[in-house]
């Protein structure tokens, strides 16, 4: 699926430094501590990263396109809640699992709509959604976590493909999936296009007010995924679970130097970001650092990522530009 | 200090072997430059021939790696913006650098705003803005929001706001670019003012005839070497526009016998809002119609609602005689109309992606099999359009954002031939565009009417209007106002219609 010249641009693009950034996290907390590189405690790393990890699919998707989107932390919560009480009620797994994920494409699409026909700043739309679906969350479950589900459910979170847990997996295939998305579907290029600019595709023929409202939904279907594997992992739905997600998923995706402005990044650098901010929490818990400077130490790699991004686009932005 | 010096007082600007060099490219090597004070000294080069670059060193905006500058007979340090406003050296954008949520006053005090106890003090502002827009006989109210005014009074603006810095030395990049004729006119009487007064003005422009009105002195650059400087009155047209190219170049592409064929494009009675009164006109297969006219008068209008940006209010479109609604740009593709917009980069390029994606983008449903796009067609479309319309890149990868205006432009037509369009509107095609690459776009819009293309051009350029069409619209406040053949078209007459005398 990938061939040669897609890998030699990943090598050679923004990518490799992220991922030498991560290499390097690793290696620093292999030699600090015994217990960074187990089998045990890799597999732990990979799990964490897998909840944000599929938000951040979503948030790439609307990032690309110049948006944001504040309320997918709280999707998580509502389309949980709602997969807790459709089990609740005695529905198979499979319509509780899909009930949530149409939940979280249902708001999403809410969003877009807000953002796109509205004409509000995404920040505005999706603040708003983020109250709103928090409230709907806990107005459902009356304040309570919904818990005790069928085994179906739970063997999502604790199963294994060839050793690997189900989640990872289920994260790596969303992952590769949306990879082929952006790079090779006309759909990704309008994602790129709208994101670069906007008037120009519009100018093109393309019908931008739909594939903006479409990229909101994509945000909403990753929330609702997560909500599932959440979910099965805690054996509950609780109203809320996925508080601040949507900042870690907005960092996972900066760290992965996917711009802000919109029209250039990309998924496997997210993935990265995702994975150097799940390695850095676990590397500060096993060196025994108090979880209040981890938040001032993730804070600050969020800050320093971007400073180099930024740097380094200067640099080449500033010798092309010149030359004019 | 010598008796020579007394005699012969320094230059009132002098750079000496300014060197720059950018990962890649030469941009400057060695150049000299000397500007005398109360001289209009014009530069003259091909986009990419190092004027920019010159003018951010003498600006403070770019370091050079090596060379000397002398203000006056003095050695001068320009390292940032800030030292060269204190050595009164000013520079007016060709892109704007305004505020548009600030008003024209605070525009123009920007950053220097006078204050009386901490407070913003609005009273002299005002007044000093007031004056100095006077001066320029803009009839721009200094309380005015910026983002409400026209691109050519923002132009004004700015060139206030060098004039309030008081500048002995005043750069000006591209300044008449948005102004119509009268703007100008007054703005070379404010430059001659200001040389009167001894200001010395380095003046950058790609148009011909106001540098030979206004330009006491030429320095022509080429590839970042100074190629050489001579005063105006020795100056040759012809012998210009080959040293800044080393090639000749007609200065206008002759107009070829064309066949025309059947009527492509029939508009009836188009109104929209207070843009627009039954505008009506058709053009044939192979026909260039040119639309002239002041700036605000609606060419750009007609385009837009054309192409289904605006909604019309009224009017009839006809495509090959069958009458057709549009009412989005995806209609009037598939109609075959494709539109060259004015604003390059704001419209008709994503900067950020690579030429190939930019042709594609109108066409990559088609260029693709179950949404999937399949890239060796996305390829060879983008390939064979670097080859017909002779886009200088490196390859279809290289970034749109990269190339020089000529280039940029060649790819936005590019995009609308991929679609297949055979009706083409032209929106102040060469805007911005070197002498070099301006004589290609005119040779290209040639070969497409040769090739049956309808198209549509409106410029504020004259010369460029008379030069192409074979039929001139003159629109003057949303209505057309004359039409003129080619041979009846001359410059005075279209003037006079333009401006209703």
């Amino acid at each position: 699926m990938i061939s040669r010249t897609t890998m030699r641009r990943i090598v050679a693009g923004r990518e490799a430094g992220t991922a030498l950034g991560l290499f390097v996290l690793c290696l620093g907390l292999w030699i600090a501590t015994p217990y960074f590189a187990t089998a045990a405690n890799l597999t732990n790393v990979a799990e964490q990263s897998a909840i944000v990890g599929v938000i951040a699919i979503g948030m790439t998707f609307v990032i690309l396109t110049g948006g944001i989107d504040l309320s997918v932390g709280s999707l998580v919560a509502l389309a949980g809640i709602v997969i807790g009480s459709a089990l609740q009620r005695g529905l198979p797994v499979p319509v509780a699992v899909i009930s949530g994920i149409v939940a979280g494409v249902v708001a999403g699409a809410l969003n877009g709509v807000m953002v796109t026909r509205g004409s509000l700043p995404p920040f505005i739309a999706t603040l708003g959604m983020m109250s709103v679906a928090r409230g709907a969350a806990l107005m459902l479950s009356d304040g309570r976590p919904i818990s005790g589900f069928p085994d179906g459910l739970r063997l999502l979170a604790t199963s294994r493909v060839m050793g690997i847990p189900s989640p990872v997996v289920l994260m790596l295939a969303l992952y590769l999936f949306a990879y082929f998305v952006l790079t090779r579907t006309v759909f990704g290029r309008y994602m790129y296009a709208i994101g670069g600019n906007e008037e120009a595709t519009a100018l093109a023929g393309v019908d931008v007010t739909q594939y903006k409202t479409l990229v909101y939904a994509i945000s909403g279907l990753s929330a609702g995924v997560c909500a599932i594997v959440l979910v099965a992992r805690l054996n509950s739905a609780q109203p809320i679970a996925g508080i601040g997600y949507e900042l870690d998923a907005i960092a996972a995706v900066v760290i992965g130097g996917t711009s802000l402005l919109g029209g250039s990044g990309s998924v496997i650098g997210t993935l990265i970001g995702a994975l150097i901010m799940s390695v850095l929490r676990n590397g500060l818990n096993l060196l025994g650092v108090s979880s209040y400077l981890q938040q001032v130490a993730i804070g600050m790699v969020i800050i320093v990522a971007v400073l180099i991004d930024m740097g380094l686009r200067r640099r080449v932005h500033r010798s092309t530009r010149s030359s004019a | 200090m010598s008796s020579a010096t007394i005699l012969t007082p320094p230059p009132a600007l002098r750079m000496r072997g300014i060197t720059k060099a950018f990962p890649g490219v030469q941009a400057l090597a060695g150049v000299d430059l000397d500007v005398r004070a109360g001289e209009v000294h014009i530069l003259l080069g091909e986009n990419g021939a190092g004027k920019s670059t010159l003018m951010k060193i003498l600006s403070g905006g770019q370091r050079s790696d090596a060379g000397s500058i002398e203000i006056d007979g003095r050695a001068a340090v320009l390292d940032t913006p800030r030292a060269a406003r204190d050595a009164r050296i000013a520079i007016i954008h060709q892109e704007l650098a305004l505020v548009p949520e600030m008003t024209v006053a605070e525009n123009v005090y920007l950053g220097r705003a006078p204050t009386r106890f901490g407070m913003l003090d609005h009273g002299p502002m005002v007044r000093g803005a007031a004056a100095l827009l006077l001066q320029l006989g803009a009839n721009i109210d200094p309380n005015e929001r910026v983002g409400a005014l026209s691109i050519a009074q923002q132009q004004l603006v700015e060139i206030a706001r060098a004039l309030s810095l008081d500048a002995k030395i005043l750069i000006m990049d591209e300044p008449t670019s948005a102004l119509t004729e009268r703007e100008t006119a007054r703005l070379f009487e404010t430059i001659r003012g200001l040389t009167a007064r001894g200001v010395a003005i380095i003046y950058i422009s790609h148009r011909l005839d106001e540098i030979f009105e206004i330009g006491d002195c030429i320095t022509v650059l080429r590839d970042g070497r100074h190629i050489v400087t001579q005063p105006i009155d020795v100056a040759d047209r012809r012998e210009l526009v080959r040293l800044m190219a080393n090639r000749e170049v007609d200065e206008l592409v002759p107009a070829s016998a064309r066949t025309m064929g059947r009527s492509k494009l029939r508009v009836e009675k188009l109104s929209h809002g207070s843009s627009l009164h039954d505008v009506s006109f058709s053009v044939r297969a192979g026909e260039i119609v040119g639309f002239a006219g002041l700036l605000g008068a609606g060419r750009t209008e007609i385009a837009r609602a054309v192409f289904g940006l605006e909604a019309i209010d009224g009017g009839i479109i006809y495509v090959d005689d069958r009458e057709v609604t549009i009412r989005s740009p995806r209609d009037a593709i598939a109609a075959g109309i494709g539109f060259v917009t004015e604003d390059r980069k704001g419209e008709g390029l994503v900067l950020s992606r690579s030429v190939r994606d930019n042709v594609a983008l109108p066409i990559l449903s088609r260029l693709a099999r179950l949404g999937i796009v399949r890239s060796r067609h996305e390829h060879s479309t983008a390939e064979d359009a670097v080859r017909d319309l002779r886009i200088r890149t490196p390859s279809v990868r290289q970034l749109a954002r990269n190339l020089s205006g000529g280039n940029q432009q060649k790819i936005v037509l590019a995009k609308w031939l991929a679609t297949g369009a055979r009706i083409l509107f032209l929106d102040e095609p060469t805007r911005g565009i070197d002498v070099g690459s301006k004589a290609e776009i005119y040779l290209l819009i040639n070969e497409l009417a040769m090739d049956g293309v309808a198209i549509v051009l409106m410029s504020s350029d004259l010369p460029e209007v008379l030069g192409l069409s074979d039929r001139v619209l003159v629109m003057r406040e949303g209505r057309i106002a004359g039409e003129f053949t080619r041979a009846d078209a001359t410059p005075e007459r279209v003037m006079a219609c333009a401006v209703g005398m």
